[in-house]
């Protein structure tokens, strides 16, 4: 080591993409958490011009796929390139093809991938091994990482390895813990990485490029006679990598002075007891079997650092020969295998090892799995394993972490087991995302990684809602290093940065004896403590914990940074904790603020300085009691009447104990009640709207665009309002086919988001005071109790009869319930309205199949979902499959549905003469084009299970069970556009040209929004997103005039905002178009960048400029000798810019440089007025039909 | 013809520069203003509240980060993007690279500290010289005429005593003193005085009750409000004297020369009929004044101003009574 060790303060996806960075020529990526990190890292810092170990700019590709980036970087290492890719999960399983294609060629290339769970019976997007396990037969060598130091350090290795051993290598570490870990680290130099480097293999690697100066041919077709024998040639390079790897691990040591192994040993040297484990689980079990060694135990671990190719030899090495009972831990669950993967190895192993007389005793081995999901995995959960291998006969195939009361393979875990040193400050900070806790704390451990010799750490749990969601940050700083890949358990700090979390978390079970607890207060030292719940109290009281109390809001007021508490709870936790001296504290948080603003970053920079000066004034301790005063226990999770599972299930999720529910409280198979959310009331809304029923001119838009249903109206006959709350409002509603009805527009005080999107869309303004509208918003804490009650009385008032409406428009849909409510969507969220309207139109009769991406999220994330039934227990039935096959899922939803149907059909055909009267002439004839049609058909459903009910001949039977697929039922296949444009194209292709009847909603929000805002096929010209951070060049691909040209496809574009009553009608026409439909729907979002308030005027914008059209293409109009095509909007008639100048993903171009801005919105402008004029052209062809003449036939 | 002119300090190859407005935003745009003759390049302002805004704006981008497990932020990382004057500071920076004629900065402040700050640092990023735009309607019932005039000459006195470079200062016509509030923001140090600031004035949307933000352009009916006061300052002041809005041919560029002005400004014109145009002025300027017997320009500058034109009343109230006279015969 000849230079100094420099360190940095990262997580773990950046430590392994800053050498894949440096020691890449192409990049080939696709977005998918929790890697995609790794990829925006690569992207920015090539957009930066960072260059790599030879000086050049490595290209980074964005594909379609992670299927497309395989294939991308499969033919860029044939072409000669150095080669690198991130991904996980789904991602991985896509690559696999080509994986097997880059190793069977023997190819270097070092993959990175943030192991994360395969969906199965659920999506999960945490952490685990089940898709690195997944590609244990690629032929690539796999490399286990279980820190960050290690991210970084593993991936040098790898890199260095694949050069020279030529087999490939998947480098993994664990999604989340290790990926999105925040750790300091020492950093490896441009010299460390050339040193590790072998240029000649590097030219070698050269040499074997696909050229036509020197030409072969790869990838040939092999048949019975060569291929296995062609097969096993490659085995020496196998037979050699693990040497290669091994000396590749010492080269790194001797430079670097971190030593590495094949597999490391940690332990006694006479263990008697021994886990076998590989990713973070073995940081905490090293933790453990330090503190148990220092105690006597004879016990031990062994990292497996290379799990492919599994070197017997190293392993048996490895193991001390006086183990005798051995615990392989699988972070990995493989349904029917004898056991886990690696279990399997290691019995294998050992057999073998064995017999070479490597390995003289004869251990037990037990296999177990741990931390699915990123389930934690801590020391009371080692110390818990080998507590059972010290039974004498101990439990195979064991769960920890979990209780398994159904099977009882899970092991019993001491509750109160700490081993962490009193040295090391532990913090637990709950906060909001949009309050800026988790970037404080960032912050915070860089200040004290970087300015004290102390290690430091920090993770952070979200949860899974996207308005108003809890963050829980995990802070440790102390002598390092620290091993400890678990949530913080007796926490000596804990900070509560919103108030009304008192009342909802435990979050003083994470507190240790004596904590400090900072509360983010309105009341003052003198008043809070009485306003604590009881158990609180007693917490604070039982474990002496010193409270804390500063009224940050307020203070954040006074300044000017409403809403921004951040830095002011930042400076707080240095000031109580003393980690850092108080005034250089200050000069840091200071520093780092510059840092985010820029030193000339002007007010926000002052305020940002002021919040700091005046923290500590406003910080007060609190004097505790000697015991618990309150009266009042912490409120019920949900109320009292929310049916058993959401009481014994869903509420347990809510309040964050998840974790303590047992096997047995879970359906077996991931089938879930539909309408949870409604028992999850958030109160997020600082304020909501409030009717004013004077002004009020009864259109019910505000009920449309609202994307949480969370505000609704409905008409009633007058004597319902007996009993009705004090505060109810209601009025007269002035329609004449409802004289003498009642109308009310009610809000859901506790479900609202407090977007405003409803009152920004208002069109009803006082006429003698235009400020004032139909809807105001208002302070909601005031309102909350009065209008809960209002609520709940307007949800018991009668839905309206659905036959009724002559014509179903914006008004008339608006009265039928929304069957999709509550949605953790983000507040203005532009996609929900959408999908809302889809099951107030249809809901009672449809499957949705609905691709991974945010919709999938807000609808199906736990505890909570918002797809719901009607009061006939009725509604959208729901299911994911995956991201890239969900048209292909939509569609099998379709022919299964077919298939049910006709198998009913033809029942009642061949059941017909025993039916009474002309029941089965009708049932077959139906017309169910409308509202009354299917409700008559619903009845005669009835009228046919009733006549069946008695009779048990088999024909009848399978009838009665089959009887509702007579009642016509509809496909929605959902997604964005990433799904459509991007991964899932060529399906959604296929499915436009069966000419089956399904309908596909498009959600287009012009970028991936689930995974952070990377650019798709969708994002228009000019925009930046990421992957395209200095604006988009090539226009939005054209999805609705592709599919216009099948001619056979029902196509849409629409945007509620600009012409809602268009939206409605293209819906109501996709719906009865007996073939594929393809609505492609605007919606406004947040990685648009600006405040969702104004999403539904930037789409009038995006409309009345030309840049989003509005259109539908209705084939039916064909064969009445009509255009197709009937465009909804005029020629553009306000420029371009006016539309993008609002909108930060366009500002930001802007502001790296106007010029380019300037050329990009021209060539927006251009491409608008083009686009309009082609349509317009084709909105005036009609075909003409063929003629014999004319073809000549 | 020597058209050459001294303005805040400057000497001028002519009087005719564009005013501050959007024009300058595009490096082209300037090349062809400097080859179509503008003798300096008046930049737009630099708003404070547009500052405050985009602060906003970023705030509200944090709102968003670090709150959902699949994604830190949802737009490429912001850091890159400083907020604050750079990116003024910049462009007055690449506009002096990219012209040889002087750079003429322009400021609105809100608070007397900003107003000095940035005025600074626009001397820094080096501005040859630096016009303040007190743009800022009186809208408090409570605040009197006196304290809005003390406030425009507070900004101007801690201004001009906190650079180097000559400050101009841009006015409205609606001060109730106005030949006072020139004389005082002459007294203070103001280098030039620039008449008259263009309001934008909103437009009523009848239909949805809205008031719409309207840019309309200048016609040349409204130089005469700028004839009259130029001609009342000129050779009253020591400093020098630009107008703006209303010059549209080279007819109104003489006139306001007569009237007193050292600087022609021009915007409206030169967005509707591009940054050539100027040229075309500036050779008609030069047609007249030969056909006229001009041997510079220097000779008809205040030509017709108060103190020196035959008719002085003409410029004040009598000529009110007399048009209205002659307007009713």
């Amino acid at each position: 080591m000849d230079t100094p060790i420099r360190t940095t303060t990262i997580d773990g996806n950046e430590a392994a993409a800053s050498v894949a960075h440096r020691v890449s020529e192409v990049i080939a990526i696709y977005p998918i958490t929790p890697s995609s990190t790794m990829g925006e890292l690569a992207d920015e810092w090539s957009a930066a011009g960072k260059k790599n170990l030879w000086g050049m700019v490595p290209r980074v590709v964005e594909m379609q796929s992670e299927g497309g980036a395989a294939g991308a970087v499969h033919g860029a290492l044939q072409a000669g390139a150095l080669c690198t890719t991130f991904t996980a999960s789904q991602g991985l399983l896509l690559m696999i093809p080509n994986m097997y294609k880059i190793a069977g060629e023997l190819t270097p290339f070092c993959m990175h991938v943030a192991a994360r769970t395969l969906a199965t019976h659920a999506l999960s997007i945490f952490g685990d091994h089940s898709d690195v396990m997944a590609c244990r037969q690629t032929g690539f060598a796999l490399l286990a990482s279980g820190s960050v130091q290690e991210a970084q350090d593993f991936a040098a290795i790898a890199h260095a390895a694949t050069l020279k051993s030529r087999v490939p290598f998947l480098h993994f570490f664990d999604g989340f813990r290790t990926s999105h870990e925040v750790a300091k680290i020492e950093e490896l130099s441009d010299e460390d990485l050339s040193a590790m480097l072998d240029e000649g293999a590097i030219s070698e690697h050269r040499r074997r490029a696909l050229t036509p100066d020197r030409p072969v041919l790869r990838g040939t077709a092999q048949n019975p006679d060569v291929f296995f024998q062609a097969r096993e040639a490659c085995n020496a390079f196998y037979l050699s990598c693990p040497e290669i790897v091994r000396e590749t691990m010492d080269r790194f040591a001797e430079r670097t002075g971190r030593s590495y192994g094949l597999f490391d040993y940690a332990g006694h040297p006479e263990a008697e007891r021994v886990i076998v484990v590989m990713g973070s689980g073995a940081e905490v079990a090293h933790e453990t079997v330090d503190w148990m060694v220092a105690r006597g135990e004879r016990v031990g671990l062994v990292k497996v650092r290379l799990y492919r190719p599994f070197d017997v030899a190293s392993f048996a090495a490895a193991l001390p020969q006086s183990a005798r009972a051995i615990a392989v831990l699988d972070r990995t669950k493989e349904p029917g295998a004898v056991g886990e993967p690696l279990y399997q190895d290691v019995v294998a192993a050992l057999s073998e090892a064995r017999q070479a007389g490597a390995v003289s005793g004869e251990p037990r081995v037990i296999g177990g799995r741990y931390g699915l999901s990123s389930k934690e995995f801590n020391p009371a959960m080692v110390k818990a394993v080998f507590d059972e291998l010290s039974r004498p006969a101990p439990k195979g195939h064991f769960t920890v972490g979990i209780v398994d009361d159904v099977t009882g393979l899970s092991l019993p875990v001491a509750t109160d087991f700490d081993i962490e040193p009193d040295a090391m400050v532990r913090a637990v900070f709950f906060g909001l995302g949009s309050d800026g806790t988790v970037g404080a704390n960032k912050n915070t451990i860089k200040i004290i990684g970087e300015t004290t010799p102390h290690a430091a750490q920090g993770y952070f749990v979200y949860d899974s809602k996207k308005s108003g969601a809890v963050t829980i940050s995990h802070l440790r700083f102390g002598p390092g290093p620290i091993r400890s890949s678990y949530l913080v358990g007796k926490a000596s700090f804990v900070a509560c940065h919103q108030f009304e979390f008192v009342n909802r978390y435990d979050m003083l079970e994470h507190a240790g004896e004596g904590a400090d607890f900072l509360l983010n207060s309105p009341y003052g030292p003198a008043e809070v403590w009485d306003r604590l719940p009881l158990e609180m109290q007693e917490q604070i009281v039982e474990k002496r914990i010193k409270l804390h109390v500063i009224d940050a809001y307020r203070l954040a007021r006074e300044i000017g940074l409403k809403g921004r508490i951040n830095t002011i709870m930042q400076t707080c936790f240095f000031a109580i904790t003393g980690v850092l001296p108080a005034e250089e504290a200050i000069g840091k948080i200071k520093e780092t603020i510059e840092e985010t603003y820029g030193k000339k970053g002007g007010e926000v920079l002052k305020r940002n300085f002021e919040a700091v000066d005046r923290a500590l004034a406003a910080l007060d301790a609190v004097p505790v009691p000697a015991t618990a005063t309150a009266e009042r226990p912490r409120p019920p999770v949900v109320a009292p009447e929310a049916p058993d599972f959401v009481q014994r299930v869903t509420a347990v999720m809510i309040s964050n104990n998840g974790d303590l529910l047992p096997v047995s409280a879970f359906p077996v198979d991931g089938t879930w009640p539909v309408g949870t959310s409604r028992w999850e009331k958030r109160n997020i809304a600082a304020e909501i709207p409030v009717w004013d029923s004077s002004i009020c001119i009864q259109c019910n838009k505000c009920a449309l665009v609202c994307p949480h249903a969370a505000i609704r109206v409905k008409v009633y006959e007058p004597a319902l309002l007996a009993g009705a709350p004090e505060s109810f409002k209601s009025c007269d509603f002035r329609a004449s086919d409802y004289a003498g009805f009642k109308y009310t527009v009610q809000v859901a005080p506790e479900d609202c988001t407090g977007c405003s999107l409803c009152v920004m869309f208002c069109p009803a303004k006082d006429k003698a005071n235009p400020k004032h509208k139909s809807i105001n918003m208002e302070p909601q804490e005031p309102l909350r109790e009065a209008e809960r009650e209002n609520y709940a009385f307007f949800l018991d008032l009668p839905e309206p009869d659905r036959t009724r409406p002559r014509v179903l428009d914006v008004k008339s849909t608006q009265f039928f319930q929304p069957l999709f409510e509550y949605s953790g969507a983000c507040a203005g969220c532009g996609e929900t309205p959408y999908l809302k309207l889809l099951t107030q139109l249809f809901g009672d009769r449809v499957l949705v199949a609905n691709a991974t991406g945010c919709s999938s999220i807000y609808g199906g994330n736990l505890p909570t979902t918002p797809w719901t039934a009607n009061r006939e227990g009725r509604g959208p039935a729901w299911s994911n499959s995956l991201f890239e096959d969900n048209a292909e899922f939509g569609l099998g939803m379709r022919l299964g549905l077919d298939s049910q149907r006709d198998t009913a059909r033809e029942l009642v055909a061949r059941l017909a003469t025993g039916l009474p009267g002309a029941l089965a002439r009708e049932l077959l004839g139906a017309d169910q084009s409308n509202e009354k049609g299917i409700a008559a058909q619903r009845a005669r459903v009835e009228e046919l299970k009733r006549v069946l009910s008695g009779r048990t001949d088999p024909e009848s039977v399978r009838l009665a069970l089959a009887a509702d697929y007579l009642v016509r039922k509809g496909v929605w296949i959902v997604g964005g556009d990433g799904w459509a444009y991007d991964i899932g194209y060529g399906g959604l292709d296929h499915v436009l040209a069966s000419g089956r009847d399904v309908n596909i909603l498009v959600l287009d929000t012009e970028v991936y929004s689930n995974t952070g805002g990377q650019q798709s096929k969708a994002t228009p010209l000019g925009a930046a997103a990421k992957f395209a951070a200095a604006g988009k060049e090539m226009p939005k691909k054209d999805l609705g005039l592709l599919a216009m040209g099948y001619g056979n496809v029902y196509v849409a574009s629409i945007a509620f905002g600009s012409k809602d009553a268009q939206t409605v009608k293209a819906f109501l026409e996709a719906e009865a178009y007996p073939g594929p439909s393809l609505l492609i729907a605007y919606s406004h979002c947040i990685a648009h960048g600006y405040d969702m308030a104004f999403g539904a005027e930037q789409q009038k914008l995006a409309v009345d400029s030309g840049v989003w059209p509005l259109y539908r293409f209705d084939p039916r109009r064909i064969a009445a000798g009509q255009p197709a095509l009937q465009l909804d909007y005029a020629a553009p008639k306000i420029p371009v810019k006016h539309f993008m100048r609002n909108e930060n993903r366009f500002r930001m171009v802007e502001r790296m440089g106007a010029e380019r801005a300037r050329e990009l919105a021209a060539a927006a402008q251009r491409q608008a007025e083009r686009r309009f004029h082609h349509y317009q052209q084709l909105a005036t062809l009609s075909d003409a039909p063929p003629t014999g003449e004319k073809t000549g036939v | 013809m020597d058209l050459s002119t001294k303005y805040l300090g400057l000497t001028l190859a002519s009087p005719l520069m564009p005013g501050a407005s959007p024009l300058v935003d595009d490096l082209g745009m300037v090349r062809r203003l400097e080859d179509a003759g503008a003798s300096a390049i008046v930049m737009h302002s630099l708003f404070e509240e547009q500052i405050l805004s985009e602060e906003r704006e970023a705030r509200l981008l944090e709102s968003h980060r670090e709150s959902h497990a699949e994604a830190a932020s949802y737009l490429p990382d912001a850091g890159i993007f400083p907020l604050g004057p750079d990116e003024y500071l910049e462009q007055v920076q690449r506009i002096r690279r990219a012209v040889g004629v002087p750079v003429i900065a322009s400021l609105n402040g809100t608070t007397p500290s900003s107003w000095i700050e940035y005025a600074r640092l626009i001397e820094q990023a080096g501005a040859h010289a630096l016009e303040l735009n007190v743009y800022e309607l009186a809208t408090d019932l409570l605040e009197e005429g006196e304290e809005v005039e003390r406030r425009v000459l507070e900004i101007a006195e801690a201004v001009v005593g906190s650079v180097s470079i000559p400050v101009a200062v841009k006015l409205s016509p609606f001060f109730s003193s106005f030949a006072n509030l020139a004389a005082r923001l002459d007294q203070a140090g103001a280098d030039g005085l620039v008449i008259f600031n263009r309001f934008y004035q909103p437009d009523i949307d009848m239909e949805a009750l809205d008031v719409l933000p309207t840019v309309h352009l200048s016609d040349s009916g409204e130089l005469l409000l700028r004839l009259r006061w130029l001609a009342i300052l000129s050779g009253r002041v020591r400093a020098s004297l630009a107008v703006t809005g209303g010059v549209h041919t080279a007819e109104d560029a003489i006139k306001a020369v007569m009237a007193g002005a050292h600087a022609v400004q021009m915007v409206s014109a030169l967005l509707k009929r591009g940054p050539e145009h100027l040229r075309r002025v500036r050779e008609e300027m030069v047609q007249w004044m030969e056909e006229h017997g001009y041997e510079s320009l220097a000779q008809m500058r205040g030509s017709m101003s108060l103190v020196r034109s035959g008719n002085p009343a003409a410029f004040e109230r009598a000529n009110y009574v007399r048009v209205l006279q002659s307007w009713r015969a």
